[in-house]
C-alpha cells in the first residue's frame, strides 16, 4: 500500500533521479577528461617517433616545430630498409625469437602438463620452484651467465660469446618459468571428466595431452606464445652482454650501437629504426589484444 | 614418445586384471612419463638458473684476474667506496617511488576506464596499455630524443610557458627525476589493467549496499574497493617491485648512469663494473645486493599465492 503513495508523490522522486544522472555524467565527462590526459601522456613518446622518423636530417636540425612535419619524408625508412646491416639485426632479432618460442612451448607445454594432471613425488614444490624462477632478474644472472659462457669456450674450443645462436641458450630461462606457470593455471581449470573419460577410451597422456589438452588449452597456449615472443624480441641486457660484432646483433642492441656514433646522434634513423623495432609487438597486440591481457593478468590470477 | 606405445598397455593390464601389482606398474609409469615431460625444464632451471645464481656468490669472492680467493675482500672494497652507498641509495628511491607513482597512476586510471561505458572501455585500455608493448630499449630511445638537450620538444613546449629549459638529463635531480617518470611511463600500464582486472571482479551488490549505507565515494572505495583488491594490490606491487629494483634498460639507455654516477642502480652500475670494467667478481658481488630485497618480496608473493591456492 505505502508503494501506491512514493509512486504518487513522483515529482520528488524525479527530481532526485535527475541530480544522480546529472552526477553520473558529470563523473563521466571528467572520466573522460582524465583519460584523455593519460592516453596523451601514453601516447606521445611512440607519435613522436613517427614523427621524427618522417622528417629529413635538415628539418631536425633546423629545430623548427618538433610537433609539426614541414616536409615529410620516407628517406629514413628508405635507408635502413636497404641498408644490409639494419636488415641483418632485423633477421637475428626474427631468428632468435622465433627459435626461442619454439623451444619454449616444447620445454613448458609437457612440463606444464605434467605439474598440473600427473601428480607425482616433488610436483607441487617443482611448481613453486618454476614460479620462484620466474621471479629472479635477468640482472642477477647476466655476470655469471658470461662467465660460465667464456669458461665454456675456454674447455672445449666451442666459441658461444659472440655469437647470436648463445641467445638461444639464455632466453628460455626467461621464458620457460612463465610459460609453464601460465600454462600450469590454464591446465588446471580444465575440467578432470575431460581427460578421466580419455584415458578411459584408452588415450595415452601424450595422446591425452595432444587431443584433449592443447586444444581445449589454445588460449592459452596463444597468451604464452604472445608472452615468449615479446620478451625474446624486447630483451636488451642479454644481447649487449653476449654480443658485440655487428653482424651478430640483435635490433635492439644493434639501433642503439651502431646508428649512435660517438657524439653524433643521427635521430631521424634512430627513431625510424626504434619504430620497425617496437612494430612487430605493436602489430601482434593490435590484432590479439584479448589474448595479449589474458597473459598478462594470468600470471598472477591463475595457479 | 615412450608413453605412446606403453601407456595402452598400463591402461588395459589394469582394465583386465585389478592386480596390485599392474596398478602399481601402471603409477610408476606415469610418473616416469611425467618425470620425462618435466625433465627439461629441471635441467634448463637447475643449469642456466640456480647454477648460475650459486656461481656468481662463488665468483663474488675472487680476485680480478679470478686467480685468487679472497674471501669478503670484495665486499669490503664496496663498503669502502662512495659511489657505492650512491648507487644503494639511489636503488631504494628509484624502486620505491617508481613503484609508488606506477601503483597510485594504475589504480586512478582503472577507475576512470572502469566508469565509462563496457562498450568503450576496450578502446581505451587499447590506447594505454601501448607504454607496456613497445620494448623499453625502443622506448626509452624516444624519450632520450625528447629530452635531447638542445632539441628537447618538451622545452619547446614548455618555452611558451615562460618556463626556461629544463637539463633533463644534465643535472643529477632531473636525471632521477626523468629515469623514474619512464619507467612510471612503461610500467603503469601493467598495474592499470591488473587493477581493472580485479574491479570488475568486485561484485556490484557490495557496492549497492554501500550506496544504501548511505555511503560516499572516499568510503566506497576504502571499504569495498581496497579489502576486495588488496590479493591483487600486493602481488602486483611486490612483483613491479622486484621487476624495477633489477631494472637495466630504461637507466642504461636514458644515462647510462650519469651524470656523475647519480642515476646508476644495481644493475646498471654491475654492468659497468663487471662487463665494462671487466671486474667480473666485483660486478657479481654487486649484483648480489639485489638478492635480499628479491627475497623478501619473493617470500611474501609466495605466501600470498599459496594462501590464495588454500581458498580456492
Amino acid at each position: 500500500m505505502s508503494t501506491l503513495a512514493i509512486d504518487k508523490s513522483g515529482p520528488t522522486r524525479n527530481v532526485k533521479y535527475g541530480s544522480m544522472s546529472r552526477d553520473r555524467t558529470w563523473a563521466l565527462r571528467w572520466s573522460y577528461f582524465f583519460l584523455t590526459l593519460f592516453a596523451i601522456f601514453s601516447l606521445v613518446p611512440p607519435l613522436y617517433m613517427l614523427i621524427t622518423s618522417l622528417k629529413g636530417s635538415a628539418e631536425i636540425s633546423a629545430a623548427t616545430n618538433p610537433w609539426w612535419i614541414y616536409h615529410p619524408t620516407l628517406e629514413n625508412y628508405v635507408q635502413l630498409l636497404t641498408s644490409n646491416q639494419f636488415l641483418r639485426f632485423f633477421w637475428n632479432s626474427a631468428w632468435v625469437s622465433i627459435i626461442v618460442v619454439t623451444i619454449t612451448m616444447l620445454i613448458s607445454v609437457p612440463a606444464a602438463f605434467a605439474l598440473a594432471r600427473m601428480k607425482f613425488w616433488g610436483s607441487a614444490t617443482l611448481a613453486t620452484g618454476v614460479f620462484l624462477t620466474y621471479l629472479i632478474p635477468d640482472t642477477l644472472l647476466f655476470i655469471p651467465l658470461f662467465k660460465m659462457f667464456a669458461t665454456i669456450g675456454d674447455w672445449t674450443g666451442i666459441q658461444l660469446i659472440n655469437r647470436w645462436y648463445v641467445l638461444l641458450f639464455i632466453y628460455p630461462t626467461l621464458t620457460v618459468p612463465f610459460c609453464t606457470w601460465i600454462m600450469i593455471g590454464y591446465f588446471a581449470s580444465i575440467p578432470k571428466e575431460l581427460d578421466e573419460a580419455a584415458i578411459i577410451d584408452g588415450a595415452s597422456w601424450f595422446q591425452t595431452l595432444t587431443r584433449i589438452f592443447i586444444p581445449v588449452a589454445l588460449p592459452g597456449l596463444i597468451a604464452a606464445t604472445i608472452f615468449a615472443f615479446t620478451v625474446s624480441w624486447a630483451q636488451f641486457l642479454y644481447p649487449l652482454v653476449f654480443t658485440t660484432s655487428t653482424d651478430q646483433l640483435v635490433l635492439p642492441v644493434g639501433i642503439i650501437t651502431t646508428l649512435i656514433k660517438g657524439d653524433v646522434f643521427n635521430w631521424g634513423q634512430i627513431m625510424t629504426g626504434a619504430l620497425l623495432g617496437a612494430a612487430p609487438p605493436l602489430i601482434i597486440y593490435a590484432f590479439l589484444m584479448d589474448y595479449y591481457i589474458a597473459g598478462l593478468t594470468a600470471g598472477a590470477t591463475k595457479g | 614418445m615412450v608413453d605412446v606405445t606403453f601407456q595402452p598397455n598400463g591402461v588395459a593390464a589394469a582394465r583386465t586384471a585389478r592386480k596390485r601389482g599392474g596398478l602399481r606398474n601402471a603409477l610408476r609409469r606415469k610418473s616416469t612419463s611425467a618425470f620425462l615431460m618435466t625433465l627439461p625444464l629441471i635441467v634448463l632451471i637447475a643449469v642456466l638458473v640456480i647454477y648460475p645464481a650459486f656461481y656468481s656468490l662463488h665468483l663474488a669472492t675472487l680476485n680480478k684476474s679470478m686467480s685468487r680467493f679472497v674471501g669478503f675482500g670484495n665486499f669490503e672494497f664496496l663498503f669502502k667506496r662512495e659511489t657505492f652507498w650512491l648507487v644503494v641509495k639511489q636503488s631504494c628511491i628509484f624502486a620505491i617511488s617508481a613503484v609508488l607513482f606506477k601503483a597510485l597512476i594504475g589504480f586512478i586510471v582503472a577507475h576512470f576506464v572502469h566508469n565509462v561505458p563496457a562498450n568503450k572501455q576496450r578502446k581505451w585500455r587499447g590506447m594505454l596499455l601501448v607504454p607496456w608493448v613497445i620494448p623499453p630499449a625502443m622506448s626509452t630511445l624516444a624519450w632520450l630524443w625528447l629530452f635531447d638537450p638542445s632539441y628537447s620538444a618538451f622545452n619547446y613546449t614548455l618555452s611558451f610557458f615562460g618556463i626556461g629549459p629544463i637539463p633533463w638529463t644534465g643535472d643529477a635531480v632531473w636525471a632521477r627525476f626523468s629515469v623514474i617518470l619512464v619507467n612510471v611511463w612503461y610500467g603503469a600500464p601493467f598495474f592499470m589493467i591488473m587493477y581493472l582486472a580485479a574491479l570488475k571482479s568486485v561484485p556490484e551488490q557490495l557496492y549497492e549496499a554501500a550506496a544504501i549505507d548511505g555511503a560516499n565515494w572516499w568510503q566506497r572505495i576504502w571499504y569495498v574497493t581496497l579489502p576486495m583488491m588488496r590479493n591483487i594490490i600486493a602481488i602486483t606491487t611486490l612483483f613491479s617491485l622486484i621487476v624495477t629494483f633489477a631494472n637495466f634498460d630504461i637507466v642504461r639507455i636514458l644515462t647510462a648512469g650519469g651524470p656523475l654516477d647519480h642515476t646508476h642502480i644495481f644493475a646498471t652500475w654491475a654492468f659497468r663494473v663487471g662487463i665494462e670494467g671487466s671486474d667480473i667478481p666485483l660486478g657479481a658481488s654487486v649484483s648480489l645486493f639485489m638478492v635480499p630485497i628479491l627475497a623478501v618480496a619473493a617470500v611474501f608473493i609466495l605466501r600470498d599465492i599459496n594462501k590464495r591456492g588454500n581458498e580456492a
